[in-house]
């Protein structure tokens, strides 16, 4: 049983983890897009390191009901989502997340074989996945392009958006076969969260 | 319409409704998709009649401005950082000329040390350039600050500077009302220039003047910006009747009444002070903020109203004035002149670091209990600076600082992880 995002009526944070070139700004873009389709107030901005292919880049996300002012970097996520599994060596993805916060990584292994097992510790099990995101997005996309593909998972997983509109997003974005690639691998990755946690978060 | 997009989308579309004839400009983190999506705008015909100029430098770009700004044409550049820098020459002619282009400053730190991320070094280090200098709070701020900018610049016949915080504003995907051409268009009359180089009516624009009478041309731009003092509300008040916001203007009080204590800042910093303002004032504790639109020309007397009822002002600053301190502060002391208001300064977020509603909330409440000193660094790691000063003190060669307190820290690449 999956209790209701705390999305609603109070701000929703997201901070998404991966390296330059991975999607990591356009992840929380589109997360962005997707909300403010849904009438509600989004805000989505980058921490770039230095601009580098490959090097850690951070992105932020704020979903909210009401206007948003405040510009810090979200210290205290809600939601995580890591695009590269690699950084969990090299960057501390886990700072300030909520004992309750939604983990969403991309990797073919799963928590236990990444030795990860305490993040079920004090959080229900479906509040933290793996998915692999990068092999659904080289064979659906055909290229190692995991962010849209998590964004379709995490929409599963905590509900803040649908797949509806995140598809929307992904068509305002990038328009024509880029798009509709993405969705398709998107909503790929969102029927395998949803099947994995049970039920569809925003029943 | 009201449209989730990048601010420097925004910002680009938003000088496209203002139908600029000429924009020369040279790429720079963060300001590169303003000019971008313009020079797009300018290919594809969607601006048009418009030229575009790739040009080779910064000091290219503003000084071709002049020249195209001097033919009449309404012109239009961006810049940020060591961009700006480069273009300080000319930045003076363009203000000397009460040449009225436009420039957005995507504000960014000034190395060395290099670094890209966001303060207001930059611009503040134009402070007496001549040229006006307004601060957003927001993208939607940054775009109504741009439809006015056009205008204030052509009344009074002088260069705008449209400052908006580096990747926080520029890269941030948020809510913006665009407005629609036929709006801006009814707001945004025509250019007619004062002064016109025309080959059919031959004259001289920038002749040499000696001590007869430079003083007075220097005046003209002094008693211009004075000018500016009336015409920026003027040009807020019509904008707020014509769109149905207010934004831009001189100053910005919030909940400064019956506040002890009061934030100034500049830029996109009030959006988060504003939310601690909010808490602490839900708390019972008298605080409330003052955000200034218009730092130059610098509105003494609203600031000075702004803030006469307060017991303390904290004036928050994004940059460093080395070997002093504080830069607005010096305006905010002369504002409260005459009062008994005390004023501090806290320079905070130099080169990107962040400002925390957390030590926002601290910096309140030291303020509060008359902790602050005349100058603070918020958040500064001290501990780093002493060890420095230590090894550097040591007799032996200690090498780079930057160097030395990246390895202190630990750190291999620079940047936020």
């Amino acid at each position: 049983m999956t209790s209701p995002p705390r999305g609603r009526a109070e701000m929703f944070q997201v901070r998404i983890h991966g390296r330059g070139g991975q999607g990591v700004v356009t992840a929380a873009e589109l997360l962005s897009l997707a909300a403010f389709a849904e009438g509600r107030h989004a805000q989505a901005f980058p921490t770039f390191g230095s601009e580098r292919t490959g090097a850690p880049v951070t992105s932020f996300c704020r979903v909210d009901d009401s206007p948003i002012r405040i510009r810090e970097p979200i210290a205290e996520p809600d939601a995580l989502v890591i695009q590269d599994p690699t950084l969990l060596h090299q960057v501390d993805v886990f700072s300030g997340l909520a004992t309750d916060g939604y983990v969403l990584l991309n990797s073919s292994r799963d928590f236990e074989e990444l030795g990860l097992e305490t993040l079920h510790d004090d959080r229900p099990a479906s509040r933290a996945l793996t998915i692999p995101a990068t092999e659904i997005a080289r064979e659906v996309i055909g290229r190692p392009l995991p962010n849209a593909v998590l964004l379709g998972g995490f929409a599963a997983l905590t509900g803040l958006i649908s797949m509806e509109s995140l598809a929307g997003a992904i068509g305002e974005k990038f328009g024509g076969s880029v798009a509709e690639k993405n969705i398709a691998a998107a909503s790929r990755a969102h029927d395998r969260v949803r099947d994995a946690i049970g039920e569809p978060a925003r029943a | 319409m009201l449209r989730q997009v990048e601010g420097s989308r925004a910002v680009a579309e938003a000088v496209a409704l203002c139908r600029p004839e000429v924009i020369s400009a040279y790429p720079i983190s963060p300001q590169t998709h303003i000019v971008e999506h313009l020079s797009d705008l300018v290919r594809t015909g969607d601006l048009d009649p418009c030229e575009y100029l790739m040009v080779e430098s910064e000091f290219a770009a503003m000084s071709a401005a002049i020249g195209a700004s001097a033919t009449g044409a309404r012109t239009y550049t961006a810049t940020a950082s060591q961009g700006l820098l480069y273009m300080v020459e000319a930045l003076y002619n363009a203000s000397g000329l009460g040449l009225p282009i436009v420039m957005t400053i995507a504000n960014r730190a000034i190395g060395a040390p290099i670094n890209i991320w966001n303060d207001h070094s930059d611009s503040m280090s134009q402070r007496d350039s001549g040229w006006i200098q307004l601060y957003a709070e927001s993208n939607q701020e940054a775009v109504d600050m741009h439809i006015q900018a056009f205008q204030i610049a052509e009344r009074v016949s002088l260069p705008v500077m449209v400052c908006m915080d580096g990747f926080i504003l520029t890269h941030a995907y948020e809510e913006v009302d665009i407005p629609d051409q036929e709006a801006v268009d009814q707001f945004v009359p025509s250019f007619e220039p004062r002064q016109v180089l025309d080959p059919a009516q031959p004259v001289t624009i920038g002749a040499m003047v000696g001590p007869e009478a430079f003083f007075e041309v220097k005046y003209l731009a002094h008693a211009k910006q004075m000018e500016a003092l009336d015409v920026i509300p003027e040009v807020a008040q019509r904008f707020a009747i014509d769109f149905g916001r207010p934004s831009g203007g001189l100053v910005r009080r919030y909940r400064t009444e019956g506040a002890e204590t009061i934030i100034v800042a500049l830029g996109s910093v009030l959006g988060t002070i504003e939310s601690v303002v909010d808490e602490l004032r839900e708390a019972g504790v008298g605080v409330g903020a003052l955000g200034i639109k218009s730092f130059r020309p610098f509105p003494l007397e609203e600031v000075r109203e702004a803030l006469t009822g307060a017991c303390r002002v904290v004036v928050l600053e994004k940059a460093l004035a080395v070997g002093r301190g504080g830069i607005v502060s010096t305006d905010v002391h002369e504002a409260l002149h005459g009062t008994h208001v005390r004023c501090n300064t806290v320079v905070a977020g130099l080169g990107g670091r962040s400002i925390t509603r957390e030590s926002l909330r601290d910096l309140f409440e030291r303020a509060g209990r008359d902790e602050l000193g005349p100058l603070g660094f918020l958040d500064l790691k001290t501990d780093l600076v002493e060890r420095e000063l230590e090894r550097a003190h040591g007799g032996t060669p200690s090498g780079p600082h930057e160097q030395n307190i990246l390895n202190d820290i630990g750190v291999v690449a620079a940047g936020p992880h």
